[in-house]
């Protein structure tokens, strides 16, 4: 009955650190052993983002992530068999970050079929809000899937209650105003959201947007965060390694292996 | 007042979560302010006093003798600014300013929304920023300056095709990041509720002024009515009061290169999506990515249309055509050189469309061609395209 996203967050000791894989930058082989670097490094759940030709919601960062896997020819069908292999090399719970179009495109209830199927256990759709949400819900639950809903900052107290009650899996909290991207602060806003939230539902929160170092992540573990997601500050990486894939340089392991550290309180 | 979140299927709210309190917002200020007497008779001050409403329904003697029926052109090229998106620009900047927002963004293509916004900022005393792809800037130099010389900020958008879509994107990021203070004035019927209902609300004085033009001069209604669709705000202007009547209504949509190349023809050869937080049809591949549109006219060039147009096409109220490059470039110098006017590459897409569809009809047939903006910004290109023999 439990989830393997809930079975994570019963069993994880401090915050669960969950990085982000762009589906296919630089290449469909390349992003596959980033994924398992990163599993290896100690990712507690994985987030797969599939690109879309227009993601307003991100910045400039994954944006180009985008782009690159996007011209070495990464599709939705090319999405499920990575989240295929990835699957059947480890446990941990596995995200489907996209766009609603991607979804629609290939009709919603497919989609969630086709993601279930591949080994899936929640997607997050970035434009899909609370007023769009139903069709999505219903065909993730149908699936197996669970709906991971958004509260940011802006979100009213009224809205809040109906996302509180209709998301699964954890709620994923805009932890800034503003695109994904590398911050240098994290907004004190942000943990006020994070309490606020915490009282009101018992489904794990996860702060993400913004959550670039080992100190962002110590300071979101001392505030009750269940997770941190962590995208731009490791898929910049990707794009500094250049095109000759030379020398990994564990970088991307190093910082979730510090953040891991973090989240424990080291 | 109509405010639905759908047309038919189409429409909706797909935006981030942050965003949607600015929707929530606005749709509160839409329903609140604009029916005030406060609100309209500041509207109309701007509108007549200032951008010079109603715009002349011209009876074309020349159109008229050579396509064999009564020809009038509905002239949003002699509204200030040279183009119906100062109808739009104005009524948001006015919303904008009652709401107390401190900064107005907008996204442009062919320049004349940006021009727009940036006089309406002007007038209002808002701060005006807008987003323009690359290629638009360099198709479209002489709107870029006359921003510049209002005092607006153009903001270069690399990202992308460099056009239109990209500039909206842009756009929606600058907003969800400063989304307590600013107000994201979109161009056109396009976007997430509220605005293809808002931007609507402010161009259907272009359909209410026609209707009351030409009952005076012919007592009647017209047999047809043609405007360009890129977004398709003219196009919903012109149409939105003419719905329930027997009027034919037709869309003149890019068709770049024909249908079977490259070309901006949504409606006609496209599918239904999302994009830019609307269900509506677009132009994309078979796993949902949006592929990159192609016209003339950088003001059609868009992948994507506003919602009711998709609507209205499913229900057949409206017929959509596409119109070519060639054939839009035919009709900007025919009309040029038949009746001394010059009409924006957009609108010369309209014009195209009604020279194909006059054939056929009775001498005392009306047909109204909304033209909706005028073609200074266009000629250098024309001429370029003239090479040496104008």
């Amino acid at each position: 009955m439990n989830s393997r996203i809930a079975e994570a967050f019963r069993l994880g000791e401090g915050p669960l650190i969950v990085p982000c894989v762009v589906a296919g930058d630089p290449s469909f082989a390349e992003s596959l052993q980033i994924s398992r670097e990163l599993v290896n490094a100690g990712a507690d759940m994985l987030e797969i983002v599939m690109p879309f030709s227009d993601p307003v919601a991100d910045g400039p960062v994954i944006q180009q992530a985008g782009s690159r896997a996007r011209a070495a020819g990464m599709t939705t069908d090319r999405l499920f068999d990575l989240v295929r292999k990835v699957r059947a090399e480890t446990g941990i719970p596995l995200l489907i970050m996209t766009y609603a179009n991607i979804v629609v495109r290939r009709g919603i209830r497919k989609f969630y079929r086709d993601a279930a199927d591949a080994g899936a256990d929640g997607v997050v759709v970035a434009d899909v809000p609370l007023e769009e949400a139903d069709p999505f819900c219903a065909a993730a639950r149908m699936a197996g899937i669970d709906p991971i809903l958004f509260v940011s900052q802006t979100t009213s107290p009224e809205r809040r209650e109906q996302i509180l009650a209709k998301a699964g899996g954890f709620i994923y909290l805009v932890a800034a105003l503003g695109v994904t991207g590398i911050r240098e602060d994290l907004s004190p806003q942000s943990i006020d959201l994070l309490n606020v939230v915490k009282e009101r539902t018992t489904l794990p929160v996860v702060p993400g947007f913004g959550i670039s170092t080992p100190e962002h992540v110590r300071r979101y573990a001392q505030s009750g965060a269940d997770g941190v997601i962590v995208g731009s500050a490791l898929i910049r990486m990707i794009g500094d390694r250049g095109s000759a894939g030379s020398g990994p340089g564990n970088r991307i392991g190093d910082l979730v292996r510090a953040m891991k550290l973090a989240a424990r309180g080291g | 007042m109509r405010s639905t979140s759908r047309f038919g299927e189409y429409g909706g709210q797909f935006v981030p979560e942050s965003l949607m309190y600015a929707l929530n917002e606005l749709e509160e200020a839409y329903r609140t302010i604009i029916p005030s007497d406060e609100f309209r008779e500041e509207m109309n001050y701007y509108l007549t006093e200032y951008a010079g409403r109603p715009t002349p329904l011209t009876f074309c003697r020349n159109l008229s003798a050579d396509l064999n029926c009564r020809i009038y052109l509905k002239r949003e090229d002699l509204l200030h600014s040279g183009a119906h998106k100062l109808n739009n620009a104005l009524g948001q900047a006015l919303l904008a300013k009652c709401m107390g927002k401190q900064r107005i963004i907008a996204e442009t293509g062919a320049g004349q929304h940006g021009v727009a916004t940036a006089i309406a900022g002007a007038a209002l005393g808002l701060p005006v920023e807008v987003y323009m792809g690359e290629e638009d800037i360099r198709r479209q130099s002489q709107n870029v300056a006359r921003m510049y010389m209002l005092g607006a900020k153009v903001i270069a958008v690399a990202s992308g095709s460099r056009t239109l879509k990209d500039a909206i994107n842009e756009a929606l990021r600058d907003w969800v990041t400063n989304v307590q203070d600013t107000h994201y004035l979109i161009g056109s019927v396009v976007g997430p509720h509220p605005f293809p209902s808002l931007v609507r609300e402010f161009q259907t004085v272009i359909g209410n002024e026609i209707r009351e033009q030409v009952m005076a001069k012919e007592g009647r209604l017209p047999d047809a009515m043609v405007a360009c669709v890129g977004g398709g705000s003219n196009a919903i202007g012109m149409f939105a009061p003419f719905l329930d009547d027997p009027v034919e209504l037709w869309g003149a949509e890019a068709g770049g290169e024909g249908l079977a190349g490259r070309h901006g023809a949504t409606l006609c050869g496209g599918t239904p999506g999302v994009l830019h937080g609307s269900y509506t049809y677009l132009i994309q591949d078979a796993f949902g990515q949006i592929l990159e549109s192609h016209s003339i006219s950088a003001g059609l060039d868009y992948p994507g249309v506003g919602p009711e147009h998709s609507f209205l096409r499913d229900t057949r109220r409206v017929i959509y055509r596409p119109v070519t490059d060639a054939e839009a470039v035919d009709s900007f110098l025919y009309l040029s050189r038949t009746e001394g006017i010059i009409p924006a590459l957009e609108s010369a897409h309209a014009v195209a469309l009604a020279r194909q569809i006059a054939g056929g009809r009775g001498p005392d047939d009306i047909l109204i061609i909304n033209l909706s903006g005028r073609g200074d910004k266009d000629v250098a290109q024309v001429a370029g395209l003239m090479g040496s023999n104008p």
